[in-house]
């Protein structure tokens, strides 16, 4: 945490030291203030979270620099697709606290959460598919959450400590774009319980590879493992003569050239199908809708992958 | 406050792009707003405050540029005389570099911007946002308080999930008496190439009749076109580009009725 910052003065002790913005050096730096007021202890909520995420036993976060590439299309249908198995708990929790989409994502729109004594319960889908949204505690879909990010952060701890989650298999986190209050928030206080990893999403554009690679720099900043990044939106077939088309052009090579350059895990492309926006916007499974669609087949070959990633960790886990 | 405004003091008029949802095309409508309104004979600025993800560099063709200082302030990239941006990514060292920061950094940053970049004489500053109804957005509208900004373009695309949020940054605009200028509908339907079909992509029809709702002036919408994410990919104006697409008339027709509108604004003031 000791991290030194580039315009500071000579004898600067580090942000994260005991004497940060105290000690004389720092007299006259422009940090001094937030050094001196921005104390980085402990939350005693992490071992809270920490203890309550222990009946957790995969935790995921899906990530992107990047806005309206599909993060929460995708948390959706890899959560709808891990619970296609009745045997397999899953829980999506979205921490996108100013443009909540789960919920209508997921079939749950004008949806309240319940308390009970052992802490507010998710919203179910089915049996074994729990949600939590801030969507489900806003009174009309006119209500803008308009917090600045400590509120955020309170919400979020709030989410990971008193959500009665039970005993699940995976928990997929939908979070906002970017890299900033939220991401930090569910990164540390899931320090205890510990990551699994993140899926981070993309589209083939240079202007989103951009944010994504900040995204990358991110997670290595903050030490996530990458389980790999998805291309979404990757050509679009026309449903009138099949032919494909580039709506959003790969001018650099697209995801694979950027996770071959970055040597991090490539997971697959996501064909653009206008039928999986409809779904979205009904709130149906795309699974159940249209079996056959080439996005449905490669959508299941990643959460695949994704699953057996997280049962890798599992048996390292086991081993050590 | 009066820092902002002493320091804006000669920008005529300012307009935020706004959306609750991210990757709407919020940064590219920004772009080709400002492009257009420059060919119309404009001075134009360009701040772009989505501090995670600055895209806007890339959109005009000036990624990588450095920010000079002079003794009045930071000096903005100048890619044509009459075209002012000022980004975050112009201070990053490296592309790559995350901005790992909580709002009050950002914050500070956003002031910064306002206060300590000499743009001087401006006809439209466009101000870019990133998603949301947060930090960024609350210190914007708080800083622009005593400067009056004109109003906000609101940028959405015809799914349910995106005008759903875009609903919800009505409200903010509301709730911080933010006039706003219009709607755009982005992405509208998709002309397949090889057989003129059109395809909506993403649904059709959600940003119109949001705008009839909600009673905030349509702007139209643009369609999907290919060759409109090829020039922000390689920094090109696209109306120049393509006249003849229909985008190109999309948007046209909105720097229009951006034009007319704030006009009047400034007729009445």
């Amino acid at each position: 945490m000791s991290e030194v910052p580039e315009n500071a003065p000579e004898h600067c002790p580090g942000t994260g030291s005991e004497d940060a913005g105290k000690a004389s050096a720092c007299q006259g730096c422009p940090n001094q203030d937030v050094c001196s007021s921005a104390k980085p202890t402990l939350d005693p909520a992490v071992a809270e979270i920490k203890e309550r995420m222990s009946s957790v036993k995969h935790k995921l976060l899906v990530l992107s620099g990047k806005g309206g590439v599909g993060k929460s299309t995708f948390t959706s249908h890899l959560a709808r697709g891990m619970a296609r198995d009745e045997n397999t708990q899953v829980a999506v929790l979205d921490i996108d606290i100013c443009g909540p989409s789960i919920p209508r994502i997921m079939g749950l729109n004008n949806e309240q959460v319940h308390q009970s004594g052992s802490g507010w319960s998710p919203v179910y889908v089915d049996d074994n598919l729990g949600v939590m949204s801030v969507g489900f505690l806003l009174n009309s879909p006119n209500d803008a959450v308009i917090w600045r990010g400590p509120k955020k952060n309170g919400l979020i701890k709030q989410f990971l400590r008193d959500v009665d989650w039970g005993d699940i298999d995976y928990l997929v986190v939908d979070t906002p774009p970017g890299t900033s209050d939220e991401h930090l928030s569910i990164v540390q206080y899931l320090k205890g319980a510990g990551v699994d990893g993140a899926v981070i999403i993309t589209t083939p554009q240079e202007v989103s590879l951009m944010d994504v690679r900040k995204e990358i720099s991110f997670c290595r900043k903050v030490q996530v493992p990458i389980i790999g990044v998805v291309e979404n939106m990757s050509g679009f077939v026309c449903p009138n003569c099949k032919n494909e088309s580039q709506i959003f052009p790969p001018t650099t090579g697209g995801a694979s050239k950027m996770c071959e350059d970055l040597k991090i895990p490539f997971l697959g492309k996501l064909p653009l199908d206008p039928r999986i926006g409809k779904c979205c916007d009904e709130g149906n499974s795309f699974f159940d809708e249209v079996p056959d669609s080439p996005a449905t087949q490669a959508y299941l070959e990643i959460i695949e992958r994704v699953k057996s990633y997280c049962q890798k960790e599992e048996t390292i886990m086991d081993c050590t | 406050m009066d820092e902002v405004k002493n320091n804006l003091a000669n920008v005529r008029h300012t307009i935020l792009v706004l959306s609750g949802k991210g990757g709407v095309g919020k940064s590219t409508v920004a772009t080709q707003l400002a492009l257009g309104l420059k060919n119309a004979g404009k001075k134009v600025g360009i701040l772009d405050i989505d501090l995670c993800g600055p895209s806007i560099p890339r959109m005009v063709g000036v990624e990588g540029h450095d920010v000079h200082q002079c003794p009045q302030g930071w000096v903005p990239v100048y890619p044509d005389p009459n075209l002012a941006i000022m980004s975050i990514s112009f201070l990053l060292g490296n592309q790559d570099d995350a901005v790992v920061w909580r709002g009050p950094k950002k914050n500070a940053m956003i002031k910064q911007f306002l206060t300590d970049v000499v743009w001087g004489e401006l006809d439209y500053l466009i101000i870019d946002t990133p998603p949301g109804t947060s930090d960024e957005h609350i210190t914007v509208v708080e800083n622009l308080q005593s400067h009056n900004p004109d109003g906000a373009v609101l940028v959405t695309t015809p799914q349910a999930v995106a005008v759903g949020d875009v609903r919800r940054e009505l409200t903010f605009c509301r709730k911080t008496k933010l006039r706003v200028l219009g709607l755009v509908e982005n992405m509208s339907g998709f002309v397949c190439p090889h057989c003129a079909e059109c395809s909506n992509v993403f649904s059709q029809g959600g940003g119109e009749s949001l705008a009839k709702e909600c009673q905030v002036p349509y702007l139209g919408n643009i369609p999907l076109d290919p060759q409109l994410a090829n020039c922000s990919e390689v920094g090109q104006s696209f109306i120049e580009a393509f006249p003849s697409s229909p985008s190109s008339q999309a948007i046209q027709r909105i720097v229009q009725s951006v034009l007319a509108s704030t006009s009047t604004s400034q007729d009445t003031t």
